[in-house]
């Protein structure tokens, strides 16, 4: 009973998982046309310009990390992963994300790590719904 | 706009209460607060509640908690602004109070935190972050709070000065009867404890628990405690879109605003309730508060700075350490405690002539912040 209601409370709908998809499988944010700036993920409005205008833009596939963390207690839906290692990055084109370091030793992570994307499986929400996949980020391999 | 006074407060013990139901925890601070102010004649009920549509599987919980103090017809609302959620619901109530909407108006906090397992509280922390880019991470708030927590340590402070913080809080809480964790603990003992979210040590973490507290609002006549300001703001949800990440935007807005409101400059604060959740952000906010020069508030609280009696008494009762963090409960519990400090009410936790306090409370990793700026009236 109790794994049933976890499963249910954990599990993403197929239209929000739907509507990510491009960005998430892609890498692709925004770039307002009044001032150029970029955004990811892609939002209504600009915050340097207030422009309400944007067109498609993919993002660099490289960067390093800013600072990091290792999430050692999972929020649910994730204890599989644990110990797993979340950074903030900031991109070779100066945008910032949010993102999983992987194929890493978390003792090893620095700051100003030079990291990559990789496409990755995120989480599974329970037996039978969508198994979710998206960016995570690797170590550049020089 | 009248001024508005706190005439009652009410303090349930955070702890599991694992034999009350979510409305008889909210009935238990609501009836004591209304006690302590001589009256039961509310008009409005403003309840800040966080989870209770995830742990308890309860939403219209303005109209279960009007109902459970056997009040129907009552205006009742539950406000939710995440962990703000206590401090924004007494905000809405002191403006339906200031506007003449209420007359008398109930304040409470209530959240029930043990009826879940400890996954499902983590996850009810990270959906007060944006879900489709953030929370999709994995990252809980504590690690969110983690990766602020390294960038200060290399710029500022070493690993036992920020975790002073929570020893610091834990001092306070020493003989707190509504505090969950009213004992001391050591630095050594924040330090030895395993990693919750790297740099972040368990002991440096509120803990899960149930409470409830509630305040009654009247129109403020000769004496009493005024609410002298009471502000919100927001920042961006992700530390990506953030200039400064150490720069806790919305808590430097909300305490610039509610200055001005009161007349007041930072100085003239003379303690404090910050948001502690974890040990780095009750340091931030003391530096966003304005309270404290940036990267200088880990070393002032290493130094008993933070003390009853030290430079900028905080967290006199424990903060969200050692009193406890029921969630949409919290902010409530940080007035209601300001209020006690200005009465002389708060015996042993004492700030020996406090005039005036300032409550934050915090949503999301500082995308929500509530400031509240009481002051005593009168002799």
């Amino acid at each position: 009973m109790c794994c049933d209601h976890s499963e249910e409370a954990g599990a993403m709908s197929v239209p929000r998982y739907w509507r990510e998809e491009v960005p998430r499988y892609r890498l692709l944010g925004e770039e307002c046309t009044g001032c150029g700036t970029r955004f990811f993920p892609a939002r209504p409005v600009c915050t340097v310009c207030g422009s309400t205008e944007f067109k498609d833009y993919k993002l660099a596939e490289t960067g390093e990390v800013v600072t990091w963390t290792v999430i050692r207690n999972p929020p649910m839906g994730f204890e599989k992963y644990r110990p797993y290692v979340v950074a903030l990055l900031e991109l070779d084109d100066g945008v910032r994300l949010l993102s999983q370091v992987v194929d890493v030793d978390p003792e090893e992570v620095q700051a100003g790590m030079r990291v990559e994307a990789v496409f990755r499986r995120v989480k599974e929400d329970g037996s039978a719904g969508i198994i979710q996949y998206g960016y995570k980020f690797r170590p550049v391999v020089e | 706009m009248r001024k508005v006074a706190v005439a009652g407060v009410g303090l349930v013990k955070v702890s599991e209460h694992w034999e009350k139901a979510i409305w008889g925890l909210f009935a238990e601070a609501a009836l004591q607060a209304m006690k302590d102010a001589g009256t039961g004649d509310v008009d409005s009920l403003y309840v800040g509640n966080m989870s209770g549509s995830l742990m308890q599987d309860q939403l219209n919980m303005g109209a279960l908690m009007a109902d459970a103090v056997a009040r129907p017809g009552l205006h009742a609302v539950r406000v939710e602004a995440g962990s703000a959620s206590g401090g924004v619901a007494f905000h809405e109530a002191v403006k339906a109070v200031a506007s003449g909407y209420s007359d008398c108006a109930l304040v409470a906090g209530v959240e029930k935190m043990s009826d879940v397992l400890p996954e499902v509280a983590a996850k009810s922390l990270v959906m007060e972050e944006e879900q489709e880019y953030s929370a999709y991470t994995g990252v809980t708030k504590a690690g969110l709070s983690a990766m602020l927590h390294r960038l200060y340590m290399e710029l500022y402070a070493e690993p036992s000065e920020v975790g002073m913080m929570a020893v610091q809080s834990h001092e306070n809480a020493v003989g707190c009867r509504h505090a969950q964790y009213p004992f001391r603990m050591s630095i050594e003992r924040a330090m030895d404890s395993p990693m919750e979210a790297d740099p972040i040590h368990m002991m440096e973490c509120a803990g899960v628990g149930d409470g409830a507290a509630a305040v009654v609002l009247v129109p403020a006549d000769a004496g009493g405690v005024e609410v002298a300001a009471t502000a919100v703001a927001t920042d961006y949800c992700s530390l990506a879109m953030r200039d400064d990440p150490l720069t806790l935007g919305a808590v430097q807005k909300a305490a610039e605003k509610a200055y001005r409101m009161a007349e007041v400059k930072p100085g003239d604060i003379d303690l404090v309730e910050v948001h502690d959740d974890y040990t780095i952000n009750g340091v931030l906010s003391l530096e966003s508060l304005g309270l404290v020069e940036a990267g200088k508030a880990a070393k002032l609280v290493a130094e008993g700075g933070a003390a009853r009696d030290g430079m900028i008494p905080t967290n006199a009762f424990g903060g969200l350490k050692a009193r406890g963090n029921p969630l949409g409960a919290t902010g409530v519990y940080q007035v209601a405690e300001v209020a006690l400090q200005l009465r002389g009410a708060a015996g042993d936790h004492q700030v020996e002539g406090a005039e005036v306090g300032l409550a934050q409370n915090m949503g999301g990793l500082g995308s929500t912040c509530a400031v509240t700026i009481l002051r005593r009236l009168g002799p």
